[in-house]
């Protein structure tokens, strides 16, 4: 199914917008300090830290300094409560910044404390205020440690309930781009530059006059409500066969992970940008190329002419699947918070989504363990929830348990490797296994 | 006394016994088993070694037994290996032939083998072996030779057998411990095979199924090539352990119990039937079912037999097996087994015998040996190739990685 978008023959500029780029946290504002050109030159850049002194060297021009009071400028230490809480305090300084403001981008790498807590703020404050909300945002490598991964994830899943489009980039997929040599400052400034490459492309969909027009409302239906993983790539060719080379470019691209993520998508957003001499066979052609690898998905076309790009074509793909269980977890997850471990779970929203999903989809096994301790809070949350809405949820919860007893000793084979086939474990009797009585 | 090529040593480090195999090759290449050692192995559990120590000690014995016996110095071994982490799997390469006048040479031969072996295998994963199965030249299947042939396309079939690379090197490093050479490691399911099928049962098409102490391995061939393998960690070692939970015996006396009355069938003059064990710790006198002996280890080996089919039937081949089953290890000394075989496979079982060799001809036509005189066919037959060097050799068709570990 391919929807093209209304193509209108005279070129028309779209009415100008205004645009904010917000940086949060130090990967942020490194990164807009790099945006620069001609997409966006309609743009202002606002730096938003909470650490003083790392705000105080940007180069942006404005800037928003929270957690005067609390933090004492030293930042939040890696805790996204905190920076939150301290974001909501001072909630009309950035509904000041982003008054008047018709779309607002947000740019963050999450996982830290500062962009993980205050996106979402800045996200609802700014959508409060009138203004559209896009984020383009960075998941942490996985080196970096599973709490700040937990962390992350569980802040982009509030910040797609808040924000109107998320784009999100795992770094870990860029270290397909890398090879052995790359040093770490290296490997930085790629993600940052494909952050601030798709922040620039998707803007010039927005902002430039097209042929084929792709709106707001488009980019949001391919981003919108869709779960976790919307990869994004952007290649550039340029020269006689472009158009060719472009597509295969395309397909061998690593954060399309060689055109897998095509083909699982549901949603395709293909952008072309081309100078004057772009022609109505070279878009066929790519698309066609494209359309082929994802045939199940809804395609959104769009093709923009842009003067500075002397013979060059550049196509930016932005691809997002949509995961099952996924659309009836969040809508009650609004005011989650980072669980990052079971002891200071309270209204645990988030962690228990994730709990009661591990309990659906864990595979039955014939040992259970026992039943995780509850504590005195726990228990009174357990009671108090309703139980119309969440009963199949909390049926789920409370499961009966089973102590871990080994009735059936394994003999020899009890501390070697089991020989597990079709999940039945071959050390075990067969007549037990069987039920063949013996009298 | 004798020149160390034509010395073949087969060294199989089982769950129940270490043999070590040796084999003289006279000048026309034929083999003559010279010696035999043995001993019991301690330390190895469901085909996997979990004492290194004590094996080590055990392999020792089983060299000196046979150096002494074959009175000669064993500086090599062909070492077999199995486990549950083996996996074999059929991979097939393409290659384009570019030269002009379309001819396919020796190059392209090596070049589509090559695509051939270029698979994805988990990271801790390595090649034992890479078998050529047959060519298919544009299209054409079943082709053996394709060099001076012409054509524009010529694919291979590879079967593949991989498994865990520090799990295949812990025997090996207890091999080298000892100062012998591994001169390449043989999965032990393709050693049985190499021994019990002759020429005319591997182009029928036939299931080996070699019943060890903690595995059983099993191979099928057809139309002279192999087509499937397989380790299935469960042996002999599981029946005596069903008996003696089951009957609520120590696990020696289960043993015992197997050997002297175990079968693989039932039948009704067992009904009922009672076996007394004495007793030699000073208990009174202990009487077993035999009835109950005899269901335990049916159903525990119709299990092996059906899973082996099942997958069999899976893979689509149960119909190419035409000269029907060979059973050997030491599993196929169980009564019965054949019929109990039979009955599953529905289709002939025989006990397979170590074919064309010479030497301790009734102390080898054990069903035990298949494994050992496998690895020394396998080696003979590795010699044989060495000496006709390396680029002549087109029926090359069993590679394998073992100077990957002669050089670690």
């Amino acid at each position: 199914m391919t929807t093209s978008v209304a193509a209108t023959t005279s070129q028309h500029l779209k009415p100008s917008q205004t645009i904010k780029i917000f940086g949060l946290g130090t990967a942020g504002c490194q990164a807009i300090e790099s945006i620069t050109g001609v997409e966006f030159s309609g743009a202002s850049l606002v730096a938003v830290n909470t650490e003083a002194t790392a705000l105080e060297s940007s180069r942006v021009a404005e800037k928003i300094y929270l957690g005067g009071r609390r933090t004492r400028g030293l930042g939040v230490g890696g805790d996204p409560e905190l920076a939150r809480a301290v974001a909501e305090e001072e909630a009309d300084r950035l509904r000041a910044a982003c008054q008047g403001v018709e779309l607002v981008v947000i740019v963050a790498g999450l996982g830290g404390g500062t962009a993980t807590g205050i996106a979402p703020v800045l996200a609802r404050v700014a959508r409060e205020s009138g203004a559209q909300v896009l984020a383009f945002v960075t998941l942490p490598f996985e080196c970096e440690g599973s709490r700040r991964q937990r962390q992350a994830r569980a802040g982009l899943l509030q910040l797609k309930l808040t924000a109107d489009g998320v784009l999100c980039l795992a770094n870990q997929r860029v270290l397909k781009l890398i090879d052995e040599h790359t040093r770490v400052s290296e490997t930085f400034s790629i993600t940052q530059n494909l952050l601030v490459q798709a922040v620039r492309c998707i803007l010039r969909i927005l902002t430039q006059h097209g042929f084929m027009n792709v709106s707001f409302a488009d980019l949001c239906a391919v981003v919108q409500g869709r779960e976790t993983e919307s990869a994004f790539a952007t290649v550039e060719a340029m020269g006689e066969n472009r158009s060719r080379e472009i597509g295969e470019k395309l397909l061998a691209h690593p954060l399309l992970d060689g055109g897998r993520v095509l083909s699982e998508a549901d949603a395709v957003l293909v952008s072309l940008a081309g100078d004057a001499d772009l022609t109505m066979a070279e878009i066929t052609r790519v698309t066609e190329q494209i359309t082929r690898h994802c045939e199940k998905a809804h395609v959104i076309t769009g093709a923009v002419v842009d003067e500075t790009l002397k013979q060059k074509l550049i196509i930016t793909v932005v691809a997002s699947q949509r995961r099952g269980a996924d659309a009836e977890t969040h809508p009650d997850a609004p005011d989650g918070e980072f669980g990052d471990d079971s002891s200071h779970s309270t209204t645990g929203t988030l962690a228990a989504n994730a709990a009661a999903k591990n309990l659906s989809t864990r595979p039955p096994t014939r040992v259970l363990p026992p039943p995780p301790e509850l504590t005195a809070e726990k228990i009174k949350e357990l009671e108090r929830r309703p139980t119309g809405k969440g009963g199949r949820r909390s049926a789920q919860k409370m499961r009966q348990g089973v102590l871990p007893l080994e009735v059936v000793s394994k003999g020899r084979f009890d501390k070697s490797e089991p020989t597990i086939r079709q999940g039945e474990d071959l050390d075990l009797p067969t007549y037990l296994r069987r039920g063949v009585a013996l009298n | 006394m004798f020149d160390s090529p034509s010395i073949v040593v087969g060294l199989e480090i089982g769950t129940s016994k270490i043999c070590a195999m040796v084999g003289e090759l006279n000048d026309e290449g034929a083999v003559n088993i010279i010696g035999v050692g043995q001993s019991r192995a301690r330390g190895v559990r469901k085909g996997e070694i979990c004492d290194a120590t004590t094996t080590e000690e055990d392999v020792r014995n089983a060299i000196a037994e046979a150096e002494q016996m074959a009175d000669a110095e064993i500086r090599s071994v062909f070492l077999g290996v199995t486990g549950n982490h083996l996996r074999g799997f059929n991979n097939r390469g393409v290659h384009t032939v570019i030269s002009e006048d379309r001819e396919i040479t020796d190059e392209d031969v090596q070049d589509v083998i090559k695509n051939a072996k270029a698979i994805n295998l988990p990271n801790d994963h390595d090649v034992v072996h890479a078998i050529r199965q047959h060519f298919i030249v544009d299209g054409q299947d079943g082709i053996h030779h394709p060099v001076g042939m012409l054509g524009a396309r010529v694919e291979v079939d590879m079967h593949v057998i991989h498994g865990k690379l520090n799990r295949l090197q812990n025997p090996i490093r207890i091999v080298k411990g000892l100062q012998l050479e591994v001169e390449d490691v043989v999965f032990n399911g393709l050693a049985s095979s190499l021994a019990v099928l002759s020429k005319d049962e591997k182009e029928l098409g036939a299931l080996v199924i070699d019943i060890g102490g903690g595995t059983t391995e099993f191979v099928v061939y057809a139309d002279g090539i192999i087509k499937h393998t397989g380790v299935l960690a469960v042996g002999g070692d599981h029946i005596s352990n069903d008996l003696a939970y089951g009957l609520k015996v120590p696990l020696g006396r289960a043993e015992q119990l197997k050997i002297e009355h175990g079968a693989a069938l039932l039948d009704e003059a067992v009904r009922g039937q009672t076996i007394t064990i004495a007793s030699d710790l000073g208990l009174p006198a202990r009487s077993v079912n035999l009835e109950h002996l005899r269901r335990i280890m049916l159903v525990r080996i119709e299990e092996i037999f059906t899973l082996i089919e099942r997958e069999l039937a899976e893979a689509g081949l149960l119909d190419y097996i035409r000269a029907g089953v060979f059973l050997c290890g030491g599993g196929a000394r169980i009564p019965l087994i054949q019929k109990l075989a039979e009955e599953i496979f529905q289709m002939p079982v025989c006990l397979g015998r170590a074919k064309s060799l010479s030497g301790l001809k009734s102390a080898l036509d054990q069903p035990e040996f298949a494994t050992g005189i496998g690895l020394v066919r396998f080696g003979a037959l590795q010699h044989k190739k060495r000496k006709r060097g390396r680029f002549q050799l087109a029926d090359r068709w069993i590679e394998t990685f073992g100077g990957l570990f002669r050089r670690n």
